[in-house]
């Protein structure tokens, strides 16, 4: 009797919604077993400041694979996010000589470009109706290659001391942008789970016909998306760009479309849209940090690290496929 | 002589320990026509889907020609000579016609490449034979809702099926197609091929099968010869209680006019539609297939764009250029096409209920939702609809056909609108549930909601409307009221028969 309740009750356990949390416990343990260094503070604490770039911006990634659709400008904004803020910040200080007000304009006028350019990818998308996928491999290219072009393919200095500041302090053992990275899942967990905006995302990456049928303003739905995917993008980017007091043309954000995308698929949302996780982003997020960090103590090639960043994706997605 | 083309033996099916078929015991006849009928839910899709290897029964036999066979995927049936045509279309749209028909079992030349002369020249035979007129060649998407219908039939066909299974083939068919695919089915059967014929509509079962079989909760509750059997038995064996009176009693419509369409016209589809409608009013849009029934619907929802023409709600002029300034003007739609616009499959049934009508459950700027609030609403719904789920928070692929439509209905007026437009509310809907809909639209009425009713079944129309608009070709033919509604005028007025004053 007990055994057939509780074999009940493992049939009804949703494995599908807590795979990536058994996932991260695994493979925390297993690397915990593997590394005498994985468990110290400081390594955890590495991991999750690592993460927290990319994290930021999975989650609005996390929003717009639930439409149906993908942002693969991502990378090539947090560049050229990175190098209006720090370019106009320091023409700023040059004309006001206020290093605050130069800081402040400086993270204000990338925030603004970052929540613009999204506004644009997601406006094209809707409006020209046009792919996703096309849309953005089109502006993946354009703002690198601004990028370039603005900063003449290297490296601009910040020339503000506060700026570099920032980005590095720690409130309660965790770094600025751990903590925001968190503030800002908790903030779109109940924005997804909780709000209309939410339940309209879902319903029209689940069947927009049926949606726009229900009186949903489909295009503004997705546009939203894009837009907030574009502002998580410009936050991302100051934090980076504080970091390194620098943007570099051509190495920010190279890659990082790879690891939000990895992020929220690893933490169990569907490509295919429709519903979706935020903390489950998270998770993947960190499972992918945790990862690389192994991959680094055990020594193996930098190299190779992508090989195995692509087998986790591929897993992961088979994963799903079987479940569903 | 009787020989048994097909017999299952004790199959049962379970779907994560929910049994579905149970004991199911049949034998198939060479040379007849079978009709299967039951409930949604009652198991005939799923006993289909075992048959041509889509499920693999728990336990159980199947022996074919006298053998036992293993089913296991699709291609095990068509190797036996057991083709299936599906309810929901599997056809690829961005293909031929020809290129669908020998899908999977594609004509070669020598040389191994496609021979798509011999193809096309095949499909053209069977094509003539069914007596439709499709070119090969076309692509699929060009293809009406009722061509795509015969496109399925004459792949099945294609295979030289010793078995064709139909699942309820005529849901989209006109009368006159109808008409069509019976005279082929008897000749198929003259031939020697046997038909497993799935429906929910019984004078068709009634006229074309010699046998039928009334699945009930996945078991089998009668089997017998046609002739012992009238339609309202087999109703009433297939609901399992006598029926009532079909359709609730006719209440009195309000004189105020409260929707008022004037010479709207889409060019090409629809042809300066004029009406008014009253409140507490049922009014029909009667009309074979293509007639663009839908059409007006969509245009007054704002789907379509309307060249001329206006839309007054209470006595004033409104500007609808999407659904969403529909619901804003009280208007709410059912939908024809449940899964293609309807609801969501993979929604539970509380948030399918309040899709349409969120913002009236959510509160701050955030917009966050009351969750106990629309609970307590979809439970409302649910008890006034009878709608039977295993919880609210199921997923409505869980769900039957008439469960789901149920939920459709709740959620068009949960809105609470004051002008519905039900499009085929009935369509692939059981008997019961088709009764309780008839009912609830009825008692919606009788509260002052005011209904366009598009039905291609006359007797929905007849038995649920106070005033009837024929619709053909895109023109309101004439209007019938009261007792004027009778299935000859109908038909006299959808087909061009007779001209009536629109």
């Amino acid at each position: 009797m007990a055994n057939s309740a509780i074999a009940r009750a493992l049939k009804r356990f949703e494995y599908q919604k807590y795979a990536s949390f058994i996932a991260l416990v695994v493979l925390f343990v297993l690397s915990a077993l593997l590394s005498p260094f994985f468990l110290r503070p400081g390594n955890l604490v590495n991991i999750l400041s690592q993460v927290s770039y990319t994290g930021m911006i999975s989650l609005g990634m996390a929003f717009v694979i639930i439409t149906g659709g993908i942002d693969l400008s991502v990378g090539s904004l947090v560049a050229f996010d990175s190098l209006i803020g720090v370019m106009f910040m320091n023409y700023v200080m040059g004309s006001v000589h206020n290093e605050l007000v130069a800081v402040i304009a400086g993270i204000i006028a990338a925030l603004a470009v970052g929540a613009l350019t999204g506004l644009l990818n997601g406006i094209t998308i809707t409006r020209g109706r046009l792919a996703p996928f096309i849309v953005t491999l089109g502006t993946m290219a354009i703002f690198r290659s601004l990028a370039l072009f603005i900063g003449n393919a290297g490296e601009i200095q910040s020339q503000s001391n506060i700026y570099g500041a920032f980005g590095l302090v720690n409130i309660l053992f965790l770094p600025v942008p751990v903590w925001i990275m968190l503030a800002l899942a908790l903030v779109l967990d109940i924005v997804l789970n909780r709000t209309r905006y939410g339940r309209y995302l879902c319903a029209v990456g689940s069947n927009s016909r049926v949606a726009v049928f229900s009186a949903i303003n489909v295009d503004r739905i997705k546009v939203i998306a894009y837009s907030i995917t574009g502002a998580l993008v410009a936050i991302s980017s100051v934090l980076l760009s504080s970091r390194f007091n620098a943007v570099s043309t051509s190495n920010t954000g190279m890659g990082y479309e790879l690891d939000a995308i990895a992020a929220v698929i690893v933490g169990g949302t569907p490509m295919t849209g429709g519903r979706g996780t935020i903390w489950g982003t998270i998770v993947g997020a960190i499972i992918l940090g945790i990862i690389n960090n192994m991959l680094n103590m055990l020594g193996v090639s930098a190299y190779l690290q992508g090989t195995v960043k692509g087998l986790v994706i591929i897993g992961a997605v088979y994963i799903q496929r079987q479940r569903a | 002589m009787s020989e048994t083309l097909l017999e299952t033996r004790s199959i049962s099916k379970d779907f994560s320990s929910v049994y579905v078929l149970t004991d199911i015991s049949i034998q198939v006849i060479k040379g007849e026509i079978l009709g299967i009928i039951g409930e949604n839910g009652a198991g005939k899709s799923t006993l289909m889907k075992i048959l041509s290897g889509i499920h693999v029964p728990t336990s159980g036999e199947i022996i074919f020609e006298g053998k036992r066979v293993h089913i296991r995927e699709p291609l095990d049936a068509k190797l036996l000579g057991i083709g299936l045509i599906p309810q929901e279309f599997n056809l690829i749209r961005e293909l031929t016609v020809f290129d669908n028909v020998f899908l999977g079992s594609e004509l070669r030349r020598r040389d191994g490449l496609l021979d798509k002369k011999a193809m096309m020249a095949k499909t053209r035979a069977l094509l003539s034979e069914l007596n439709v007129d499709i070119r090969p060649e076309e692509r699929i998407e060009n293809l009406s809702t009722a061509q795509k219908q015969m496109v399925e039939i004459c792949k099945a066909v294609s295979i030289d099926a010793k078995l064709l299974i139909m699942d309820e083939p005529t849901t989209v068919l006109t009368q006159y197609e109808i008409d069509i695919l019976f005279r082929l089915m008897r000749r198929l059967r003259d031939q020697g091929a046997t038909i497993i014929y799935i429906s929910h509509k019984l004078k068709e079962v009634k006229a074309i099968c010699d046998r039928v079989i009334i699945l009930r909760d996945g078991a089998v509750v009668s089997t017998e010869k046609i002739e012992d059997l009238s339609i309202i038995d087999m109703a009433q064996r297939m609901v399992g209680r006598e029926l009532n009176q079909v359709f609730p009693a006719k209440g009195t419509p309000a004189r105020d006019v409260v929707l008022e369409v004037r010479n709207l016209t889409v060019p090409g589809v629809i042809e300066d539609i004029s009406f008014e409608l009253h409140r507490g009013e049922i009014l029909g849009l009667a009309g074979l297939v293509g007639a663009g029934r839908t059409e007006v619907a969509e245009t007054i929802l704002g789907v379509r764009k309307a060249e001329k023409g206006r839309v007054l709600i209470n006595g004033k002029a409104v500007r609808i250029s999407r659904p969403a300034d529909a619901v804003a003007n009280g208007i709410s739609y059912l939908s024809e096409d449940r899964q293609g616009s309807g609801i969501l499959v993979n929604f539970s049934v509380i948030k399918n209920i309040s899709l349409v009508s969120l913002s009236s459950y959510c509160r701050y700027v955030l917009k966050l939702i009351l969750r106990q609030k629309e609970r307590a609403s979809a439970e409302a719904h649910a008890r006034r609809f009878n709608i039977k789920a295993p919880s609210l928070d199921a997923r409505l692929e869980f769900l039957s056909g008439g469960n789901q439509q149920k939920v459709s209905l709740a959620k068009s007026i949960d809105s609470k609108p004051t002008v519905l437009i039900a499009d085929e509310p009935t369509r692939g809907v059981d008997v019961s549930a088709k009764q309780e809909i008839y009912r609830l639209i009825n008692s919606l009425a009788s509260e002052g909601l005011a209904c366009i009713f598009i039905s291609s079944e006359q007797e929905e129309i007849i038995g649920m409307c106070h005033r009837v608009i024929v619709m053909r070709q895109g023109r309101a033919m004439g209007s019938l009221e009261g007792e004027g509604i009778t299935e000859e005028e109908i038909i006299y007025l959808a087909t061009g028969i007779r001209e009536g004053v629109a």
